[in-house]
């Protein structure tokens, strides 16, 4: 059983074809980067399988069960967690009352509306320890949006690392970072559970290069080339995209 | 902390028990028609200030619950247990059948249609005369009889009554918004697309903060009538819906307490300027923009801010 499979997946927005017949199968604890050049539809391709767009076509498949038509929620439930490119964090709460929305939202009392939040005192722990195993604890009571931008994307994978998920696609979770920032992120993807598999969007080379165990090179909305980081290293048609050399 | 704030609560409840001891009856009156707007604006709070859903048709709820508590208690019986529960049920049911269709709206569009719906109400309330009075409303509602010791007819007594709903209203939306179920609400509020990857039904929670308003705006219509003795299509229409608007802005967004501060506040200012002129809502628009250029978190953030102390 595959973690993810996505099948003959095509969208459209009006007229504009984002993606065209792209296949993509990863295996559990596996680590793949989706690389392309903007535009290429790697984004679009996290909202479909978030649920956040339904496809024109095609069908995707999470541990076995076909998500193709389910809510974000029923995703998230079923052990599926993404970051944003766009930080879409809880600015006005503090780092602490954000990790407990995320802790809270696999709990079985989340729609509990008859006693405080502080009644159930296995999701403050649970949100500490996160805190605290990713370096943020110091900061818990700070407000989100007053954090620096390398510390608000750590907040982000943090958030996606509440529930344990088992599929976890990170949508450039190194973008506009300095290089110090950078370097942190990636060690602290570097040290996420084996156990999760990880589908990460990046434009730093480099970063993917290192994270990942394979490689998928999307362009205009197809998949261009697949395989290990050494076979997408030397393919020509890549490095003509990458390198700008081709016309079109 | 826990005590400190515990014994301000206690304080205040102090004064509203005591209040009645010094107060005039026409006081007295005011102060209960503030208790009733508190839990109002409140109900209406739990949307604006944790949901972050702008409804501009909250008078709906409450007028339905006035006007069928008080169809009851003239055409049918004024008995307590079937017309208060009465009021609170077509409350609810009418907030549940239109946050069906507000709810597929966002931001300014859900203002719209919530207006729009809200004035179907108040528009068949000012055409159906023969069941509603039409224009004139519906005069002479009783209070209601129960077996107490004191009457409810005389002031002293139904304060204590609203009193009694006031604090059990707070109670209860106090335990409501800090429940799992009220700070996923303000999640939503801040970023409706990250809750809904990290697992929550977003529509579900907007739809039960939209009948719990209501249920609680029934409440406060329901007592309203019996207060008031009389209601009319005003209590429906848009000009109400905007001043609990501006109770909850006024007060402050999101703090319950900031709300039912804001009602009393507006009901008193409505009270002191209308024995001086009939502008009332021309005020109602300078109190709104005042606050919007001077304390846009509410007299409840102005504290705040002197205290020094961070939003929750």
């Amino acid at each position: 059983m595959m973690a993810l499979q996505i099948e003959q997946l095509s969208h459209s927005f009006g007229g504009l074809l984002a993606l065209s017949d792209v296949n993509l199968a990863v295996a559990p604890g596996e680590r793949l980067a989706i690389i392309g050049p903007n535009g290429a539809g790697k984004t679009t391709l996290f909202n479909i399988v978030t649920g956040i767009f339904r496809p024109s076509a095609g069908r995707i498949r999470l541990l076995g069960q076909d998500v193709t038509r389910l809510p974000p929620h029923r995703r998230a439930q079923l052990g599926l967690a993404r970051t944003f490119q766009i930080t879409t964090l809880f600015p006005r709460l503090t780092v602490l009352d954000s990790v407990l929305l995320a802790v809270q939202g696999l709990d079985p009392v989340r729609f509990t509306l008859h006693r405080p939040r502080e009644a159930y005192g296995h999701l403050r722990e649970r949100a500490e320890s996160l805190l605290a195993e990713w370096g943020l604890a110091d900061r818990c009571h700070a407000v989100t949006g007053r954090l620096s931008y390398g510390e608000q994307r750590q907040v982000e994978l943090i958030l996606a690392l509440a529930g344990a998920p088992k599929v976890l696609l990170l949508d450039e979770p190194t973008a506009g970072l300095s290089p110090a920032e950078t370097a942190s992120v990636a060690e602290m993807i570097r040290r996420f559970s084996r156990d999760t598999t990880i589908l990460l969007i990046e434009h730093d080379m480099d970063v993917a290069l290192e994270l990942v165990d394979r490689i998928t090179v999307l362009f205009q909305g197809r998949v261009l080339a697949e395989g290990s980081k050494d076979k997408i290293r030397s393919d020509p048609e890549v490095a003509a995209i990458y390198l700008g050399t081709d016309d079109a | 902390m826990k005590t400190r704030i515990a014994i301000r609560w206690a304080a205040a409840l102090a004064v509203l028990i005591a209040l009645p001891a010094v107060l005039s009856s026409y006081q007295l009156g005011l102060l209960t028609k503030m208790l009733i707007f508190g839990i109002f604006a409140m109900s209406l709070d739990l949307l604006l200030g944790y949901a972050g859903l702008p409804s501009l048709g909250h008078a709906a709820y409450f007028g339905v619950a006035a006007y069928t508590v008080g169809l009851l208690a003239l055409r049918v019986a004024n008995n307590f247990w079937l017309d208060f529960p009465a009021g609170l049920a077509v409350a609810t049911g009418v907030s549940a059948l239109f946050g069906l269709f507000a709810l597929r709206a966002r931001g300014s569009y859900f203002l719209m249609i919530t207006l729009a719906l809200g004035q179907v109400l108040w528009g068949i309330a000012f055409g159906w005369r023969s069941l509603t009075g039409g224009d004139d409303g519906l005069p002479s509602v009783p209070r209601p009889r129960l077996p107490l010791p004191w009457p409810l007819t005389d002031g002293g007594p139904f304060y204590y009554f609203v009193l009694a709903f006031f604090v059990i209203s707070i109670l209860a939306l106090s335990v409501i918004v800090r429940s799992p179920f009220g700070r996923a609400l303000v999640g939503i509020r801040e970023s409706e697309r990250r809750m809904e990857v990290l697992g929550y039904d977003v529509w579900r929670y907007k739809y039960v903060a939209f009948v719990l308003a209501g249920l609680f705006a029934g409440v406060a219509g329901n007592l309203f009538v019996y207060f008031n003795g009389f209601v009319s299509p005003s209590y429906l229409n848009i000009v109400f819906s905007a001043a609990a608007l501006l109770m909850v802005i006024l007060g402050g967004a999101g703090t319950l307490v900031g709300p039912a501060l804001g009602a009393a506040v507006i009901v008193f200012l409505e009270n002191v300027i209308s024995a001086y002129m009939e502008r009332w809502v021309l005020v109602l628009g300078v109190i709104y923009v005042l606050v919007t250029l001077f304390a846009p978190s509410g007299l409840v953030g102005l504290v705040r801010q002197r205290l020094g102390s961070h939003p929750a």
